[in-house]
């Protein structure tokens, strides 16, 4: 195993601008560790050799042309979106072998600052789960315990940076995508403020709550990686018209002095394993003792957000996925000359779509029909409306708002796969922040009987730098405390 | 109490455009039922005065100035075709043969 995998993509980035490392020997060491490990984790669904290695070329060559932080580092992209001419499946049979014509803005980002993009992560079928167990490719594994859950929807993501495949990855948060598998793998990984970060060619779940973001080992990656990603993009028109909060300069201060940081009363208590309520309360303590000043905040609607959650994000599914109809992309089954186009539709759709993806559909069609909307969705609108007012009030009080990022840690693979409201209470705490479209931070807490704890932030619509300096000044300590990041703590894996 | 019906699931099934098997009907049928009761509890949340909400920006009618920029060609457009002709989309048919 080579040194260079196990350092920060900051670290990185500095070697290969001093010229001590080329961006080809960086991406060579990666793709070694990917071919060498990936068999047993599964975080690929496709890794593109040649076109990473050609990119890490062009980087070494074109050393002053970006000033990116980050030029020459590879880096793993969730499967969700767009890349040009690469496979993008979104873990579904439905767009197996569809290579997109176009990129995503994040990707033409990427491209720009110089990262090199190493292939695409597995998640949930259209990023629709918790564990990545519902990807149509098969699960990915935890690098921390093989026989349990990475998490999800990119969990991919999450088991590529564990697993020291790629110190970079981009996530996409729609319920907790991004942060409940950052906690369960002892990554960072941050939820951006809603439009923050263009959704040009990240295939949409649900538009109203979609957010992609970045993943990385530590929290001043995160932030580099942040930094390139983020800003407006006139091809998104919910996309934020304003500068990007100095999330770089946040997670360097990383200072809680004089903060007033809020502990969510009701995400804590029954449903919490112990060693997850003890990880927080240590590092709670480490943030009082930085000059942080912790007060209890409670948010009653909190306890209704799952039950929104699952009504809005299948019923804005069940519209966005009326898409996959087999007539311009993706697959077609049936097509015989003597069935009708929407007799062909429906047979692809079956056939194309998962479990999860159609039970998702057949509950937001039904939440959506005539006698039922009021009940169900208009309910559920509601409640967006009680969520976004008790945010309102609590920052009225505090800077940022904390809490355990998930109940447990990972789970076993199989343990909820036939039970899908367990399934749906691993993103109980995650769940609040898409409603009201505010900022999230997922960093690792420490252990519970050798599996990461994550540890939340909370930030204000965009205050996403406030995420970075109370994440960053909890790092300190704790990476101090460690040696090092937690990931360095993992156990060899065991190749099977 | 069910809430759905295996019937009530062919037929929103067939609005959402998915055939689905037997089995599926089913066990979806069961499955949604327990996730309704799950969810049931938003309703209890918020009186007639609460404004619903659908999006977290409050923004309307984003504009962009009226220029031709460039875009797919016909060729990439129809790259992930299941089927083409002549520069076009080539579907099963629409409308009933005596059309």
């Amino acid at each position: 195993m080579s040194d260079l995998i196990k350092k920060s993509a900051s670290e990185l980035a500095a070697l290969i601008a001093r010229k001590e490392v080329s961006s080809r020997e960086v991406t060579q060491a990666h793709l070694d560790q990917i071919s060498q490990t990936d068999s047993l984790i599964h975080a690929f669904l496709h890794v593109d050799s040649e076109g990473a290695l050609t990119q890490a070329e062009m980087a070494d060559k074109n050393q002053n042309s970006t000033k990116s932080p980050l030029h020459g580092v590879p880096l793993a992209l969730k499967d969700v979106l767009a890349q040009k001419g690469i496979p993008t499946t979104c873990g579904s049979k439905i767009l197996e072998g569809w290579r997109p014509p176009y990129d995503a803005t994040v990707v033409t980002k990427l491209k720009d600052a110089g990262v090199v993009i190493l292939g695409k992560t597995n998640m949930d079928e259209f990023a629709m789960g918790s564990s990545t167990e519902n990807s149509a490719y098969g699960p990915t594994r935890n690098p921390w315990d093989t026989d349990r859950i990475p998490g999800g929807s990119g969990g991919g993501s999450a088991a590529a940076l564990a697993a020291f495949q790629a110190p970079l990855a981009i996530g996409t948060d729609t319920g907790g995508s991004i942060r409940q598998p950052a906690a369960v793998t002892g990554t960072v990984g941050v939820k951006p403020t809603y439009g923050g970060v263009s959704r040009y060619g990240l295939v949409a779940f649900s538009s109203s709550l979609d957010q992609a973001g970045p993943c990385a080992r530590t929290v001043l990656d995160t932030a580099l990686l942040h930094q390139v990603i983020a800003g407006h993009d006139p091809k998104d028109a919910t996309s934020i018209n304003a500068p990007v909060p100095d999330v770089v300069a946040a997670a360097q201060r990383a200072d809680v002095k004089g903060m007033k940081i809020g502990v969510v009363k009701e995400l804590s208590g029954e449903g919490y394993e112990k060693g997850v309520a003890e990880r927080f309360a240590e590092s709670l303590a480490i943030l009082e003792s930085q000059g942080a000043e912790i007060i209890e905040v409670s948010c009653p609607n909190f306890t209704f957000a799952l039950g929104a959650y699952y009504l809005i994000a299948p019923s804005e599914a069940s519209s966005n996925l009326a898409r996959f109809d087999a007539m311009r992309y993706g697959l077609r089954i049936g097509d015989d000359g003597t069935k009708s186009a929407e007799e062909v539709m429906s047979l692809t759709r079956d056939a194309g779509f998962g479990d999860e993806v159609k039970r998702r559909i057949i509950l937001g069609t039904y939440a959506l029909s005539a006698g039922y909307y009021d009940a169900f969705y208009g309910s559920a609108q509601k409640v967006r409306t009680l969520i976004t007012r008790d945010f309102a009030a609590a920052y009225s009080k505090v800077d940022v708002l904390v809490s355990p990022t998930t109940p447990t840690v990972a789970f076993k693979i199989g343990e909820k796969s036939n039970d899908p409201v367990a399934m749906y209470l691993s993103d109980v705490a995650t769940i609040p922040v898409n409603l009201a479209g505010v900022a999230s931070m997922s960093l690792p807490a420490g252990l519970s009987d050798g599996l990461p704890v994550g540890f939340q932030i909370i930030a204000p619509a965009m205050k996403d730098d406030r995420l970075y300096l109370v994440g960053g000044a909890l790092e300190r300590e704790l990476s101090a405390k460690w040696n090092g990041p937690l990931t360095h703590q993992i156990p060899d894996l065991v190749l099977r | 109490m069910a809430r759905i019906s295996r019937d009530e699931v062919a037929r929103i099934a067939a609005l959402a455009r998915i055939t689905l098997r037997e089995e599926e009907l089913g066990d979806l049928a069961g499955q949604i039922d327990v996730i309704l009761d799950a969810v049931a509890v938003v309703q209890e949340a918020a009186g007639a005065d609460v404004p619903a909400m659908s999006h977290p920006l409050e923004i309307t009618n984003v504009t962009r100035p009226d220029v031709i920029v460039p875009s797919l060609t016909p060729d990439e457009a129809l790259s992930g075709a299941p089927a083409s002709e002549e520069s076009r989309f080539r579907v099963p048919q629409i409308l009933g043969e005596e059309a």
